[in-house]
């Protein structure tokens, strides 16, 4: 699975990163990995918007997964 | 589509809270005005001389605390820091020219708006055009680079410290400095002030209330959340003054405000380009700052920076209009803005 690395990156970073790497190849399944829940909100709210089912997990220790589906 | 609702929620109360704060002694259309407020606390703290804007506002500390309060309760209070903070000064030394050269920022802008003060149309026009030049560079790989994990300590620093101020203004007022007349000297009671700003704090750290973000995102993402908070506050406003009959439309005499139409619209520009590149507009650095975020607190603080340069090098506009070194530093600051958006902006990766 394509994952992008956006931990430490502030809105509207992670946002971005995910829609370079959706544009790149149009990958049925990315991960981002961020590490604010204000990330994990815009990334899920992104993602539905470009018609993936979007889940976030909590890794602990300030980490969360947003594993966006096709 | 539980932050939908807050966000419109975020935008009605802050609405009301400026309405309520201008009509308890506030100057005229700044119910709310961080860059305004920052530059009356600066003042207050004798970093510039303009005698007719010190004062130490309490809606500043509001806000600041509120967000603390509601990040702690959310589990999102962290101490975080280290990306380019000096860069983050600098920038935020030129959003508070540009914010004075106008006359508010974008808070103030929308509430000017709301008041009737079509010279904020104008300000808007110019704030757009400048998000939309930062847009540019953001889409082309503009970044600050990470942050990182700080101490508590780090995080609580800004906050704690700007509390205890107030602490301190509250107990032993002949230390700071009191406008005796000007917007300075125009103040609704402290402890209004305050609890105002403790509400729309901590709403704002909960829905993630950003001026700025409203019309980024709407043009980048076709995500439409934050600019409906922004539309809020237009129309609360609106609705407002014209129910208190306090709606004044026109470009003339204004309060606190000039009509130079091509100033007001480069402020803003300035504003706006400087604010995308930090991330958020004034309000929501405030907002980041109570929730241990240390580059909004660096921001912060060359905002308040920035407001001692404008008051002590004449950089302000007053009612009478911009002054010829006003002018000159927003030039410079379009230079240093394009500068920095150039030398952080990494090549496209091919």
């Amino acid at each position: 699975m394509k994952t992008v690395d956006a931990r430490g990156f502030a809105c509207p970073q992670p946002v971005i990163m995910a829609q370079k790497a959706i544009k790149a190849d149009a990958p049925g399944e990315l991960e981002v990995l961020v590490d604010n829940k204000c990330a994990v909100e815009n990334v899920t709210r992104f993602g539905e918007s470009q018609g993936y089912t979007v889940t976030a997990a909590d890794n602990g220790d300030d980490e969360f997964t947003v594993t966006l589906r096709k | 589509m539980k932050n939908n609702w807050l966000i419109l929620v975020t935008g009605l109360v802050i609405g009301i809270a400026a309405l309520v704060l201008g009509a308890h002694g506030n100057p005229g259309n700044m119910g709310f005005c961080i860059a305004c407020f920052l530059r009356d606390t600066t003042g207050a703290l004798g970093m510039h001389g303009a005698e007719v804007v010190q004062y130490f506002r309490p809606e500043i500390v509001g806000i600041l605390l509120g967000s603390l309060i509601a990040a702690v309760a959310a589990k999102e209070f962290k101490g975080r820091g280290g990306s380019s903070p000096i860069i983050r000064f600098i920038l935020g030394v030129f959003v508070m020219i540009g914010a004075l050269m106008f006359l508010g920022c974008p808070l103030r802008m929308v509430i000017r708006i709301g008041g009737g003060d079509w010279n904020a149309l104008v300000g808007l026009a110019g704030f757009i055009v400048g998000i939309l030049v930062g847009v540019v560079f953001l889409k082309k790989g503009f970044t600050l680079g990470r942050s990182y994990k700080q101490t508590l300590a780090e995080g609580a620093a800004f906050p704690v410290v700007y509390v205890l101020l107030f602490v301190l203004w509250l107990a032993a007022p002949a230390l700071f400095k009191f406008s005796e007349k000007g917007p300075g000297s125009m103040h609704a009671a402290w402890g209004l002030a305050l609890v105002a700003g403790l509400v729309v704090g901590a709403l704002c750290q909960r829905s993630r209330m950003c001026m700025v973000g409203g019309i980024r995102n709407a043009v980048m993402f076709k995500d439409f959340g934050l600019v409906a908070g922004f539309v809020t506050i237009i129309l609360t406003v609106l609705v407002g003054n014209l129910i208190l009959g306090k709606f004044n439309p026109g470009f003339a005499g204004q309060p606190v405000a000039h009509s130079d139409g091509l100033w007001n619209f480069l402020g803003t520009a300035l504003m706006g380009w400087g604010c995308v590149l930090l991330g958020g507009c004034p309000l929501r650095q405030l907002i980041l700052a109570g929730q241990g975020e240390s580059d909004s607190a660096v921001t912060v603080l060359g905002m308040m920076c920035g407001a001692a340069f404008c008051h002590n090098l004449k950089l302000a506009s007053s009612a009478d209009g911009p002054t010829g070194n006003g002018k000159i530093a927003v030039i410079v600051g379009f230079v240093v803005v394009l500068v920095i958006s150039l030398l952080f902006t990494k090549k496209a990766e091919e």
